[in-house]
């Protein structure tokens, strides 16, 4: 079983890949699911401390923390370690109120970043969507070879992918042989 | 590859992210115990299997996850609609007039 991070680095650094673009896997950050009544936005966003994006694809930042809109009622927050306590412990507090789920994900999911000019062609391989319809800022949910992942992009040039763990040596494995490709003119 | 319209993301994705999920607008029966077998055989498995214009189910399933209906040509696999669970079954007139 491949599924440690620090297993797959060193798989990597002993295969030797390369390719026009920067693959890397991301330290993990802390990430949780909300799934809330969209109606109750006012308080949702009051324990955030941002505005809750409502249109699906949408972020929203504040004070290291990030909010991607996956659904009309769910939402994926991204922030670090102790920002993840003080979110909970906002959202423990309007629980009477505002009925929600609230799930600390961060080990199901690994981020693979992915730098550079073709990063958008490298994706292309795997992604039926049309990349380009994602803007820098926003983010989706969608496949990649069949495998469902969360596709964020940073900029232009700079993406980040949330693959399911037990996906990642098989997601990986067809990103490095793409990014060859691409390397060699394929 | 089938471009399905998503009523709730508003955009149009190719249909591997989608799932369809049987014929739309058949209710659950409120007291099942009322229905005899035949009818409910009917309510289970009996479906239009339309050719031409069928209401049908699908899932974003990769996506936003939501269940939606369309409209499509099971001829032609023209979708004329899709829009959202629980919107009233749109009616002929209308769906003439996006036909066209």
């Amino acid at each position: 079983m491949m599924t440690n991070a620090a297993t797959l680095q060193d798989c990597l650094a002993a295969t030797g890949l390369s390719g026009p673009v920067e693959l890397r896997l991301l330290p993990e950050p802390a990430r949780m699911a909300l799934r809330a009544d969209p109606a109750h936005g006012n308080a949702l966003s009051g324990a955030l401390r941002l505005e809750l994006p409502t249109k699906i694809g949408d972020r929203a930042n504040n004070d290291g923390l990030e909010v991607l809109c996956l659904g009309p009622d769910e939402w994926v927050v991204h922030t670090d370690g102790e920002g993840m306590a003080a979110v909970q412990a906002a959202f423990a507090e309007i629980y009477g109120e505002v009925p929600h789920s609230l799930v600390d994900i961060s080990d199901r999911d690994i981020a693979i970043e992915l730098r550079g000019a073709a990063a958008e062609t490298l994706l292309s391989t795997g992604c039926p969507i049309d990349l380009s319809r994602i803007r820098p800022g926003h983010g989706k949910r969608t496949l990649f070879d069949s495998v469902q992942v969360v596709l964020l992009r940073d900029g232009e040039d700079l993406f980040r992918m949330e693959v399911w763990r037990s996906f990642l040596p098989h997601v990986w494995g067809l990103l490095n042989t793409a990014n060859r490709e691409l390397e060699v003119g394929l | 590859m089938l471009l399905i319209h998503c009523p709730y993301c508003d955009e149009t994705l190719p249909e591997a992210e989608f799932v369809y999920a049987g014929e739309a607008h058949i209710a659950r029966p409120e007291d099942p115990s009322t229905y005899d077998d035949e009818a409910w055989r009917d309510f289970l498995f009996i479906r239009t299997n339309a050719r031409g214009r069928h209401f049908e189910r699908w899932r974003h399933t990769h996506g936003c996850g939501r269940f939606f209906n369309a409209v499509r040509d099971t001829v032609s696999d023209r979708f004329l609609l899709t829009y959202r669970a629980g919107e009233p079954r749109p009616s002929d007139a209308e769906l003439e007039e996006l036909a066209k």
